[in-house]
């Protein structure tokens, strides 16, 4: 019952915010998110001792084919439902003090991809699984196309499309492989795919059809041309729910839904996957450095982070693994956080242009003090939450291959080049005519790096927990996957 | 088999109607009577199967089925015309009465058990569809179409009746499961196999496949609206469920010789039709490359003659039917009300009426296969059974098309959503019935959806 509450309650509230009109959409939208990681954190409680009763649910659904209604939260799940319903309200906080136009559907958008991508994580049969990952897709493609804040209209129309496309042909390679699936096994519930004896080429098919799926959402070069202009044109409250969760159903496929079902076919294909994963490490950073624009240099920031996660799994050791997890965690905080400063200086300046930036720390130095504490964490500072997850993954890298971990390793080095230098360009130096009027943050602002910022340090000094609740999953995953 | 019969008297009673000047009870009438004859048609299912006048009918489940689809259909048709022929309101009695003759031609497509039927079936259907097509008269573009597609329709019948001659040269029989004993025999005679092949192609021309679609996009551009959502859900529907039925019933057993010409036909069919669909600026021509190129998908399911695939088939029809009946209901009234069948006049419609604009847009999503809508099941189904029978390439030209399909459909969404329009804030969703009728649409698109189960399964098939 606790997890269909957590799966519904966002669906609800969705609801309840659009029937309650633009005026109170964001205060009901928030309360609803409050009240959603609340029940979170119950589920977590029982994960956390173990007791797994009401943290599953099975229906029969649809009898030709036989497709079920199955969802179960074990930790790696949790972790990341937590990550969903904790990041949510704080994205709905960020936009407080704002007036957003039809805030009623926006409100309820945002709800509804959070129900979707609850889903995502806790579905345990294939087909519901790809239908809350293409419901996922319906409302953030609206929320970039419609509330995006790019001043080119038909540039959005080009971007967001892309973006709509590029994802859906990788779902439907997704969808083929289902099907092929479901045609040998006769239900596509976790415990029947996990248990399939598929030939070696059958599942050579199968990896690289679900790796490509994920590979566009999470994205992995070549495959991440989409992102960067989707992330700029998307208004800030849709970038951080791309790039501060959605993104993350791409990784989590990969530990769920790719590595225990085609695990001999992927044992052929992982040093392909592995070498892409870290040249987009590398070409990510790279990009980032040269950019001239605020949102668009975090963008190929994330793209290199998640390179770097996507590395880790590849390489299929525990370490990498469980650094992928707590990573994934830091990274959806860090990301929010980084664009939340963006949104910060674009609403008090009108622009994100670097060069036309500069000298804000001197007139706002309560932001300047929380965005620094945003780089630093983003660049994997010891006692930040990214440091631990970093080090696990290049660690796990390492243990694949010496070489490739060095070429990996770069990555710290180059971000704390492109982080180091944007803020120093945006925030120090001489004061430009844009920020002559640059207020420092309002109370609701404050809140959200305040709370953004605890969870950077709790989870950057105590990682344990984290592990200790996703090490059962893993464990499992990795059993099946090097069998 | 009832409600062959008793639509069939409905068609007359119009007319009768018309002479007693009760021209404005007509169109209650007819959609009253139709939902009474699906109820009746829905007390023979799961019934013996029961042959009718010398073996020319069947009622199977697959009859039934979608006899009663094809009913619903036109009772959604016939609530539309009141309001859409309101410029003629005394030739109304008429075309109503001529929609339920399609509907009679219709329903003896999908019943049929002889090829004398198949033929009498399609040449009802085609001709009152003729009829339509030119029923505005006054009208240049409506009488071209009528005239377009009388021609090429008539040549695709006489091929068909070449073909079931040679057929019946072969097999000395009409009867499909005498035809079917004979092909399963083995050693057929090449003329049979001629016969076939024109048979096929009758067929693929009237659903439309490539190479035979040249004539439908003009056809349904120039025909009344009302006429083009027949000619997309009702007539396509039926000449599907005909194609199955013959090919299931009569020449599965030698079909392999024929599915990869489907295949071909089938790929072909959706990269012509997505890729055409792309360029159309005329919302009538949009839906018609679109309606060609779900032809296509359709053909996955005739192209792998399981018993299940008639049920994809079924539900595949469900979910196009009703996806594209909303369309038009809204299409209509919105190019009705801006004066224009371009996109552009779809501008600016998530301000100026925002149910029609959702509802139009989970339309497009459904038709797209985006779950969790019926369109999804539909495209899941056909894709499956294709999987099944080995025709794994085929699924990736389906696949790929199904990305390409979402261009054209965004291109209206993107319409409604982002464009501004002169119209004012409000604008009403013109006449109730098309209300009602997208509204229906649209809760069965959601419902199948979430519950696609709610389709019955059809597996049963006399002659099997």
């Amino acid at each position: 019952m606790l997890l269909l509450v957590i799966l519904f309650l966002p669906l609800v509230a969705a609801l309840a915010v659009y029937l309650s009109g633009n005026k109170l959409a964001a205060k009901v939208a928030l309360v609803a998110s409050v009240a959603e990681f609340a029940v979170s954190l119950v589920a977590l409680q029982h994960v956390a001792h173990s007791q797994f009763e009401g943290l599953s649910y099975f229906h029969a659904w649809i009898a030709n084919p036989n497709i079920s209604f199955g969802i179960a939260c074990d930790g790696l799940s949790l972790l990341l439902v937590l990550l969903a319903t904790f990041l949510v309200p704080v994205i709905i906080l960020s936009s407080f003090g704002t007036e957003q136009a039809n805030a009623r559907s926006l409100y309820a958008l945002i709800l509804l991809m959070q129900f979707a991508m609850i889903g995502v994580f806790i579905a345990t049969d294939g087909l519901l699984f790809y239908i809350f990952w293409e419901l996922a897709l319906i409302p953030i493609y609206f929320i970039a196309l419609l509330w995006g804040q790019g001043k080119d209209k038909a540039f959005i129309q080009t971007a967001t499309f892309k973006f709509f496309v590029y994802t859906l042909i990788g779902s439907l390679f997704m969808l083929v492989a289902f099907i092929f699936l479901y045609s040998k096994a006769g239900s596509l519930s976790l415990q029947a795919l996990y248990g399939l004896n598929l030939s070696y080429t059958e599942q050579i098919f199968v990896a690289l059809a679900f790796f490509f799926a994920f590979a566009v959402k999470i994205p992995v070069f070549p495959f991440h041309t989409w992102q960067a202009d989707t992330y700029t044109e998307a208004p800030t409250m849709g970038t951080m729910l791309l790039s501060g969760i959605m993104l993350k159903m791409g990784l989590y496929g990969l530990l769920r839904w790719l590595l225990p079902v085609a695990p001999q076919g992927l044992q052929t294909l992982i040093p392909y996957f592995i070498v892409l994963a870290v040249i987009g490490v590398v070409y990510g950073s790279i990009l980032a450095i040269q950019q001239k624009n605020v949102k668009r240099l975090l963008a190929y920031s994330s793209f290199a982070h998640v390179g770097l996660i996507a590395a880790g799994i590849f390489s299929l050791t525990n370490e990498g693994m469980q650094g992928a997890v707590v990573q994934m965690l830091a990274h959806g905080v860090n990301v929010v956080g980084a664009f939340f400063a963006g949104e910060v200086i674009l609403r008090r300046t009108g622009t994100l242009e670097i060069h036309q930036l500069g000298g804000i720390r001197s007139i706002a130095p309560r932001f300047a003090t929380a965005f620094i504490i945003i780089v630093l964490a983003s660049v994997a500072l010891p006692t930040t939450n990214a440091f631990i997850g970093e080090f696990l993954l290049l660690f796990g890298v390492f243990e694949y291959n010496t070489w490739l971990s060095i070429v990996a390793g770069l990555t710290i080095i180059l971000g704390a080049v492109y982080m180091l230098k944007m803020y120093q360009y945006v925030m120090l130096g001489e004061k430009r005519a844009t920020v002559s009027a640059f207020p420092d943050l309002t109370t609701s602002e404050l809140a959200v790096f305040a709370i953004l910022i605890t969870a950077i340090f709790v989870c950057g000094v105590y990682p344990k927990p984290i592990m200790e609740i996703a090490q059962p999953a893993l464990t499992e995953i990795l059993k099946h996957t090097l069998g | 088999m009832r409600a062959l019969t008793y639509t069939s008297f409905l068609g007359i009673a119009c007319l009768v109607l018309e002479i007693f000047n009760l021209r404005k009870i007509v169109v209650p009438v007819v959609v009253l009577a139709l939902l009474a004859i699906l109820g009746i048609n829905f007390t023979e299912w799961n019934g013996s199967s029961v042959s009718f006048y010398n073996d020319m009918l069947r009622a199977d489940n697959f009859a039934l089925a979608f006899t009663g689809l094809l009913i619903v259909t036109a009772a959604g048709l016939v609530a539309m015309s009141g309001s859409f022929y309101d410029a003629e309101e005394t030739k109304l009695a008429d075309y109503i009465s001529v929609i339920v003759f399609t509907l009679c031609g219709g329903i003896a497509l999908v019943s049929f058990s002889n090829m004398a039927m198949l033929f009498i079936g399609l040449e009802v259907l085609s001709i009152s569809l003729y009829i339509l097509a030119g029923s505005k008269r006054r009208d240049i573009r409506s009488n071209e179409a009528a005239m377009k597609y009388f021609l090429m329709g008539s040549f695709a019948s006489g091929i068909l009746l070449f073909g079931i001659t040679l057929v019946y040269g072969a097999t000395g029989s009409f009867n499909l499961v005498q035809i079917g004993v004979y092909a399963s025999e083995g050693n057929v005679d090449p003329i049979f196999t001629v016969g076939v092949i024109m048979i096929l192609i009758a067929m693929l021309f009237k659903v439309s496949a490539v190479p035979f679609h040249f004539w439908a996009p003009d056809v349904y551009e120039g025909s009344p609206t009302l006429t083009t959502a027949m000619m997309a859900t009702l007539s396509k529907v039926a000449a599907m469920a005909a194609f199955y039925r013959l090919f299931s019933v009569s020449f599965v057993n030698n079909f392999s010789g024929f599915a990869w010409i489907l295949s071909v036909v089938a790929a072909l069919t959706m990269l012509v039709g997505n890729l055409t669909a792309l360029n159309q600026d005329s919302f009538k021509r949009m839906l018609a490359f679109s309606g060609v190129a779900h032809a296509g998908y359709m053909l996955l399911a005739i192209m792998s003659l399981y018993q299940n695939s008639a049920n994809a088939l079924f539900f595949y029809t469900v979910a196009y039917t009703f996806a594209s009946l909303g369309a038009f209901a809204i299409g209509i009234s919105v190019m009705k009300r801006r004066k224009s069948e371009k996109i552009e006049a779809f501008n600016g419609l998530g301000k100026s009426n925002p149910f029609q604009a959702v509802a139009l847009t989970i339309f497009m999503l459904s038709m797209a296969g985006i779950p969790p809508l019926a369109g999804f099941f539909a495209k899941y189904y056909v894709f499956f059974e294709a999987i099944k029978t080995q025709h794994l390439a085929v699924v990736i030209v389906a696949v790929i098309t199904s990305a390409i399909s979402v261009y054209y459909y965004f291109k209206l969404i993107l319409a409604m959503w982002t464009r501004d329009s002169e119209e004012g804030e409000a604008a009403a969703g013109g006449a109730i019935s098309y209300v009602a009728i997208a509204a229906i649409c649209l809760v069965v698109t959601l419902a199948l959806g979430v519950l696609p189960s709610l389709v019955p399964s059809i597996s049963q098939m006399a002659g099997r």
